[in-house]
Order: C-alpha cells, then sequence, then structure tokens
C-alpha cells in the first residue's frame, strides 16, 4: 500500500446560489461515491427545471431545504484515491460571517465559488469579503471555481475577465497558493474531469489541484505541547496532551510556561507499552522526572521553541453574537487550555470586510470584525497567530450566558506590563484595617435610579460612624461629577464608569475603610467582574428591590419624565436594561422605610465583619 | 507486538482521527463537572470505550458508561456489555424508562417513533437528569445523516435537553467551548468526523473485539419492511399474515433494538471482510434503520427533542 496523503480540511464557500453544496454534491456524483440510497434520493429530489438536485444532498436541514439555503456549516467526509477530506460547506448570507469563520479556522484549502453570470459585471462584494476572512484566517491555499460556465456560454473571455479581477482584488492578501478553474458544477465540467466544453481551458480540473495539494506544516520543528489534565496514578503525575510541533523523546529537557519550571522527559505512556517518542498531532502522556505540580494550561515546549509570555495583548476579533463587543467588559478568554479573564481596553479599529479599510469605532456588532487590546488578569503562554493558529487563536466568552461571543486572533504581545511595577508598601492593607480595628469591605448597592440607594447608603454610613466604623460613601452622580465626567450613559461608558468606581472602592477597602457603593450598576457581568476583583467575604452585593412604578413615581430628580418623553436615551428600566442580581448578599425590599433598611444593612455588615 | 510498531500501521488519516477523539475526550474531562460516556455497545461504542482507555491511560477512565437499556436490546449485546465491563474494569450505569414495562411499550404496540420517543429519548433525559451529568459523550458520526453533519462536536443543550440547529454556537479551531449556562448540558461527539469505514478500518488495526451480530451467521429472519428482523425473543414477535420465520445467512450493519434493526444478507464473517463490504458497499449505513425514515427530516425532529 503506498502512503496516502495527509487529511486535507477544505472549506467550500461563496455567496448564496453559486453552487457550493451543488459542486460538492457533484464531486460526490462524479467520483461514485455516493450510495445507492443516495442517488435514489437525487432521482426523487429534482430542481425546478427538472435536473438532479445535487445540493439537496448537503443542505441537510429542513429549514433550510424549505428556503432552499444553507443555514448552517455542514461537515461532510469523502475519501479518493489519494487520499481523505473534510469538507466544511459554509453558507453564503452575509450575516453568517460566523460560519465562515468557523469552517476557516480549521482550512487547509477554500474552495471559493464565484457564478460567472453575476461576476460578468463585477465581482459580488461577498467573494473579496470571504477571500480576506480566509486570509485573516490563515487558509494557505485558495482555489477559485468559476461556477456557471454553462450559463455563460463557456466563454473563456468572460472567465479572464473574473480572473484578472479577482487576482487584482486581492493582491494584498497573503495566500500560498491561488488557482483559478472555470466550472460548471451541475455539469461536472471541470470539477473531476476535463471538460469537453472548455477546451481553451488547459488547467486541472478542481478534484486534481484538490489531490495534489501540500498541507506540510510550517518547518517548525522545536517541540511544545499545551497540558490538557493530568492523570494520577498512584504517585505519579501524567501531563496530557497533544503534541502541536516537533517531536519529543525520553530524556528531552522541556521548559514550562507560565510556572517557569523545568523538567525531564521520563516516559511516555501508551497503552501497550511505553514509546519512545511521540510526533506532530500525536496525543501523549508524559512523567516528567521532576515532581512538577503543573496542571492543565501549563504549556511544555523545548528551549528552541519561540514561545511568548503575555498579559497584554493586540488582536484581531470577529465579533459572533449578541451582546455587542463593549469596552471595559471582561470576559471569559481560553487560548490553547488556558483559562483567565480578559476586559477589553481598547477598541481600536473596525475592519470593513469589503475592503479591509479601517475606521475608527466604539462598539463590535455581530459578524464585526475589529483590532482590539487585551489586558488579562494573568500571564498566559501563546504565539502570534501568523506562527500558530493553536496558540494565537482564543475565544471571548459569555460570562453567564456561556456563549462564544468572540473569535481572537494574537497580532503582538504588548510588553506594556513590564514597565509596570507595583511598589510594595510597607504598610499594608491589614496594617490599616488593624489601626482602625474594622475588616475593611466593599458594599455594593445596586437597584434602579430613584430605588433609594442613596438615601439608605447615606443613613447606614451616619449609623456605622456612630458605631465608631471608618466608612466612606461612594456615590454614582458624585462621581461622574469629578473622575467619571467624561463618561455618557452608552454600555461602553456605563461599563468603564463602573469598572473605575470598583477600582476607586477597592483603593479604599485597602486604605482599610468599610466603602458604601451605591450605582445602578445595571449588568450582571460587571457585577460578578468586581466581584471578581475582591478577595472573598470583601465585597458584597445588596440589591434595593423597589419596583419600577414606585421608582418613577419618585423621580425627585425627574429623569423618569425625561426618558419616557424620549429625551434622555439609553435609561435604565425605560430604554436601556436592569438585569437584577440571581444571588445578592442581601436582597432589601425597597418599599420599606430607608431607615429600616439601613439598620438591616447595618447589622448585615457588623454580622459579616465580625464573624470574618 | 509493541505498541510502537502497532501505531505505525495506522494510516496517516486514522492517526489523525484517533488524536482528534482524544483530544476530545479529554477536553471533556476537563471541562465539565459530571460527565458520562453513553455506550450503546454498538461498534462506535466499541471505538469511543477504547479511545477513552488510551486518553487517560495509565489511569482508569474518569468518568461512568451509560447504557439506556429499553429491553428490546439483543440478548448478545447485554452479554457483551456485561462481559466489557467486567473485563475491562470501567464503571457502567444501566438505565430503563420505567414506564415502558409499567404501560407495557414495545415497538410493535406503539410504533417505532413513539416507541422510540418514551424508551430512548426520554429515558436518556431521565438518566441525565437522574446522575445531574452536565456533558454526554455520544459515538454519533456526520457521515451518518444530513442533520447530524451540521452538529458542533461540543453540541449544547438548552434545558429540556433540546437542541437548537439555528442557534449553535460557533466553533473554531480546536478550541471548545465547555461553558454552560443556566440550565444548559453538552453532548459531545468526538468521533464527528470517522466515517463507518474509518470505524471498521480502526477496529481492525486496533483489534477490538465487537458484538458477533455483526459477523454474518445462520440467523432467524423474518421480511419485514423490505428488511430482514432477527427473531431474537420469538416469543415477543407476533406474526403478520404471510410472514414465517427463514433461517439465513446475514449481519447487521447498524445495532438498536432487535425488532428495529433490519439485517442484510452479507457474507462477511470477520473485521477484515467488513472493511472490504463496506468499500464495495452501494447503500448507506443507517439505511437498516427503520426509525430513521418515518418521515423527511426525521432524525433532526428526534434530535431536538434530545435523541443522540
Amino acid at each position: 500500500m503506498t502512503e496516502e496523503k495527509p487529511l486535507l480540511r477544505i472549506l467550500s464557500c461563496g455567496s448564496v446560489d453559486d453552487g457550493k453544496s451543488t459542486l460538492i454534491g457533484r464531486m460526490l456524483y462524479d467520483l461514485g461515491v455516493l450510495y445507492e440510497d443516495q442517488l435514489a434520493f437525487l432521482e426523487k429530489e429534482r430542481t425546478a427545471d427538472g435536473r438532479p438536485d445535487f445540493s439537496g444532498l448537503l443542505d441537510g436541514l429542513l429549514a433550510e431545504r424549505e428556503q432552499a439555503i444553507t443555514i448552517d456549516v455542514a461537515y461532510r467526509s469523502f475519501r479518493t484515491p489519494a487520499r481523505r477530506y473534510i469538507v466544511a460547506d459554509a453558507p453564503g448570507h452575509e450575516q453568517y460571517t460566523r460560519n465562515m469563520v468557523t469552517g476557516a479556522s480549521k482550512a487547509d484549502a477554500a474552495l471559493l465559488l464565484i457564478d460567472a453570470t453575476r461576476a460578468k459585471d463585477g465581482l459580488l462584494p461577498q467573494t473579496v469579503r470571504h477571500s480576506i476572512v480566509c486570509a485573516m484566517l490563515g487558509v494557505p491555499h485558495i482555489i477559485v471555481a468559476v461556477n456557471k460556465m454553462d450559463l455563460a456560454g463557456y466563454s473563456e473571455d468572460v472567465f479572464k475577465a473574473i480572473e484578472a479581477e479577482y487576482l487584482d482584488r486581492i493582491k494584498n492578501l497573503s495566500f500560498r497558493s491561488v488557482s483559478c478553474i472555470p466550472v460548471s458544477a451541475l455539469g461536472g465540467d471541470n470539477i473531476c474531469f476535463s471538460s469537453a466544453n472548455m477546451p481553451w481551458y488547459q488547467g486541472l480540473a478542481v478534484l486534481d489541484i484538490l489531490e495534489a495539494l501540500d498541507t506540510a506544516p510550517m518547518p517548525q520543528t522545536a517541540f511544545c505541547m499545551p497540558v490538557q489534565g493530568v492523570s494520577r496514578q498512584g504517585t505519579n503525575r501524567w501531563l496530557m496532551g497533544t503534541v502541536l510541533s516537533g517531536t519529543v523523546r525520553v530524556g528531552d529537557k522541556v521548559c514550562l510556561s507560565p510556572s517557569g519550571r523545568t523538567g525531564t522527559i521520563e516516559r511516555l505512556a501508551d497503552m501497550s507499552g511505553d514509546l519512545a517518542t511521540a510526533q506532530t498531532e500525536q496525543a501523549v502522556n508524559i512523567k516528567l522526572a521532576e515532581d512538577v505540580d503543573v496542571g492543565r494550561g501549563e504549556v511544555l515546549f523545548s528551549p528552541d521553541y519561540p514561545l511568548e509570555e503575555a498579559d497584554q495583548i493586540a488582536a484581531k476579533i470577529i465579533w459572533l453574537n449578541d451582546p455587542h463587543l463593549a469596552l471595559g467588559r471582561s470576559y471569559f478568554f481560553r487560548l490553547g487550555t488556558a483559562e483567565a479573564w480578559a476586559t477589553v481596553t481598547e477598541l481600536s479599529y473596525k475592519i470593513d470586510l469589503n475592503t479591509l479599510a479601517e475606521t475608527p469605532s466604539k462598539e463590535l456588532r455581530p459578524n464585526d470584525v475589529g483590532r482590539i487590546k487585551l489586558s488579562l488578569d494573568r500571564k498566559l503562554p501563546m504565539m502570534p497567530y501568523a506562527k500558530s493558529r493553536d496558540l494565537g487563536g482564543f475565544l471571548l466568552i459569555d460570562r453567564i450566558s456561556g456563549s462564544t461571543l468572540g473569535a481572537g486572533m494574537v497580532d503582538y504581545v504588548l510588553h506594556r506590563s513590564h514597565s509596570v511595577f507595583p511598589h510594595a508598601f510597607e504598610l499594608s492593607k491589614e496594617a490599616f484595617a488593624a489601626q482602625k480595628s474594622q475588616k475593611p469591605c466593599v458594599v455594593w448597592l445596586t437597584g434602579l435610579s430613584a430605588s433609594g440607594k442613596s438615601t439608605v447608603a447615606n443613613l447606614t454610613a451616619k449609623l456605622l460612624y456612630a458605631k465608631g466604623f471608618h466608612v466612606y460613601t461612594l456615590d454614582g452622580d458624585n462621581l461622574r461629577s469629578g473622575l467619571n465626567r467624561d463618561l455618557g450613559f452608552t454600555e461602553a461608558d456605563r461599563v468603564e464608569n463602573i469598572r473605575r468606581a470598583s477600582e476607586v472602592a477597592k483603593l479604599m477597602a485597602d486604605a482599610g475603610l468599610v466603602v458604601l457603593a451605591s450605582f445602578i450598576s445595571p449588568y450582571r457581568t460587571d457585577r460578578m467582574a468586581i466581584r471578581e476583583r475582591f478577595p472573598p467575604g470583601e465585597f458584597f452585593e445588596i440589591f434595593v428591590d423597589t419596583p419600577l412604578e414606585i421608582c418613577e413615581s419618585r423621580d425627585s430628580k425627574g429623569l423618569y419624565a425625561k426618558a419616557r418623553a424620549g429625551v434622555l436615551p439609553h435609561f435604565t428600566g425605560i430604554s436601556a436594561p436592569f438585569e437584577q442580581p440571581e444571588n445578592p448578599d442581601l436582597h432589601m425590599d425597597g418599599m420599606r422605610a430607608p431607615e429600616l433598611l439601613a439598620q438591616e444593612l447595618v447589622e448585615f455588615i457588623t454580622k459579616e465583619i465580625q464573624s470574618a | 507486538m509493541t505498541k510502537q510498531t502497532k501505531s505505525m500501521r495506522l494510516s496517516s488519516t486514522l492517526a489523525a482521527l484517533e488524536a482528534e477523539a482524544i483530544y476530545i475526550m479529554r477536553e471533556t474531562a476537563a471541562g465539565f463537572e459530571k460527565p458520562v460516556m453513553m455506550y450503546s455497545v454498538g461498534k462506535d461504542s466499541s471505538v469511543l470505550l477504547h479511545l477513552a482507555r488510551k486518553a487517560f491511560y495509565p489511569a482508569p477512565i474518569p468518568f461512568p458508561l451509560l447504557h439506556i437499556d429499553t429491553t428490546w436490546k439483543f440478548k448478545e449485546m447485554i452479554s457483551f456489555r456485561d462481559r466489557m465491563a467486567k473485563e475491562i474494569g470501567f464503571k457502567l450505569i444501566v438505565h430503563t424508562n420505567p414506564i415502558g414495562e409499567e404501560k407495557n411499550i414495545t415497538p410493535f404496540t406503539y410504533g417505532s417513533a413513539r416507541y422510540t420517543d418514551i424508551m430512548k429519548t426520554e429515558a436518556l433525559r431521565q438518566a441525565l437528569n437522574m446522575h445531574g451529568f452536565d456533558a454526554a459523550i455520544g459515538g454519533a458520526r456526520r457521515d451518518e445523516e444530513k442533520s447530524r453533519a451540521k452538529e458542533r462536536i461540543f453540541s449544547v443543550r438548552s434545558y429540556g435537553h433540546r437542541w437548537d440547529a439555528r442557534n449553535q454556537r460557533p466553533e473554531l479551531w480546536r478550541l471548545y467551548n465547555t461553558r454552560l449556562g443556566k440550565g444548559e448540558t453538552m453532548r459531545v461527539f468526538p468521533l464527528s468526523n470517522w466515517t463507518e469505514l474509518d470505524v471498521w478500518e480502526y477496529i481492525l488495526q486496533e483489534e477490538l473485539e465487537v458484538v458477533p451480530l455483526y459477523f454474518a451467521k445462520e440467523r432467524p429472519v423474518v421480511r419485514r419492511s423490505g428488511t430482514y428482523i432477527m427473531l431474537d425473543e420469538p416469543d415477543k414477535m407476533t406474526l403478520n399474515s404471510g410472514e414465517s420465520p427463514v433461517m439465513k445467512i446475514v449481519r447487521f450493519r447498524t445495532l438498536g433494538c432487535w425488532p428495529l434493526s433490519g439485517a442484510i444478507e452479507a457474507a462477511a464473517a470477520n473485521v477484515a471482510d467488513i472493511v472490504s463490504e463496506i468499500k464495495a458497499a452501494r447503500y448507506s449505513e443507517r439505511q437498516g434503520r427503520l426509525i430513521d425514515s418515518d418521515q423527511t427530516g426525521s432524525m433532526e425532529k428526534k434530535k431536538q427533542e434530545g435523541y443522540f
């Protein structure tokens, strides 16, 4: 048996009706790999003009067949004499860019369809857009099938014009190879076999190009492996992972990041006996000679591997889902097998996927692409995306719903953080607290405007002061007249407002104070982020729960009236959401008298402080 | 034979598929609090089981295996299952929907769609809820059916284990998002990119054991709905007029409940034969399954309701 070529992952893309599913269906048909029941399906399901519906083999979901479009990525495997293929069939709708990105992230090659009849007078925006996405995600090879040549009279001029325009439009994109082929997917011209209808085309058919593609990985030979987990067998610790690059041998010295440790490969376990070496893409289980206490998220690498480590990065991000990307908001961050909390510290540009033009922007919506800077809560091992898809690609995940919001690619790591060294002052938080004979804490009151937060905070502060506590009150309106006076009320500005307020509260707690903070703080995810800035038992979320009608009837500042009149946009409760706390430390009924609420809060605080 | 020479024998495609599946299993073990692996006793389960052992070796498989027993499984499947659990030493959980016995729900009295819903889909939901599993690894492959071709490897199920095809998470690189929202659970499919042929070639090369029902042998069958149904427990099946049991050399391409599993006339008597037979096959694998052909898009509907 001759050694088969490595498995090839292809992405098929193009606009709606360009014939992507038809081309793949036709290829399977011509390869003779369809089963009888699939052929029977072809016989039964025909297009409006009575021809076999090859696309029906792939358009699997009922909803799609009814609308005659593909709405989600479909994966399909087939095998030819030369190699095995996995095709990701990505939908052509502009709003489904995220599906294309998904397919492109793993693809070795992209098969891009262009409808010759529609492209005669200029390429569709999607064609360029899809090429840009492929280049951005690092798809090395692109194969352009100019389809429906049967409807364009099999004209060489039409093809040449489209080819020339395409090559011109992508001249600034970087691909390892680009091939253009005139085809008719429905007729099978230049799909698996050369076309008798287009004798002027001397090049290879689509399948021939795919069969010959070289997917040899970048000549990155140094060993690198992210640890997925640790399995224990007796007192032995085994580090599980898949080799990303290079070869690992028993006896090799390895470095570990982020722990900074080093070790020696002692054993490579396998079910039927130990291995001496393991290669790229092999799943292994490694025991180090040293008893190194590391776990998931650690990266093992040879000293020659150029691994970087950073907590500040510049990246491109593709936004995939609602809610919009907001500056200052914190997200769950996942890269390789490592995890962290990430805050978007800068949103510099939005990238127009049709032209690659960059324009300043304050938010990113689903299907938008932008340039951002991220700050992580810890240093992680990583690589620029251009050098490693596996250690340069990351996800931003919603901390509450768990949904994947953004897919990012590390452009470069920022070493800015190296020049900021927190000075270790000798007077500690504990010292300040001891001087005041109290345990510092932050009591965070959240609730609608006019729910009574500030009134309660004021009364509580007075009571605590009278008891001898060192207390201070932070208030949304007061901070907005100074520190936060540059901020408005958009979602992004609210996130930043709360971030600054919580940092101030943290400094005050460090100074040993009991801090009462009253802020509407409408977003659950932001309140969760605040809580994580404090050690357990130092932050308390208090929900002042007053019904909207009551708040509106109080309306001492006349804000609700303005919001109702439409002159005050983004007003919480009226034109912007208030996400109620699900598990506040104290849930207060805002209908009760403020004096009683203050009493309740004082009891809560003294109890929490004493029990600690 | 040492393992090294044996690994060499795995083709580059099978080696890549194996590594991908192991990676996915390890991500599942690391990303969830209480994962479980479905064990249906079929060939795909034999592969899953082997991959799980390899993934965590030399430690044991860190999660239990769950078998949904409809009480209509082939007798040989049950004895194979119990022998495997004993020999390999994994933790096996068997669950049967109690309402089945109570209301005497059989594939004959209820029709395949209703029966499958109660004894498989509902039973699975019960077992997952009862044990509080937050992730379930299954052996489904994208080549089995068109709606499966669009499912993610880590596929989120909303409250009630429902699958929403229009609301799937984008799945990039090999970066799997294992976070769950409130009430959500995960289904994980490490064999997503495998085909039926890959499964058999892997079984051949790794010398795995499978239930002998896959191999041709003379068995008592009746012809029904264009296929052969084996009389695994003859006293439980009422024959229609014109039906009479005959002995035929048959084998199964997929295994499930015996009244719903169609046998094919085929001579393949060992794994190597099956590999050659599939290479020459003219019909896709699910053809023998009666439950998928109830109505157009029926698998998609079942999946929305929580079927694997």
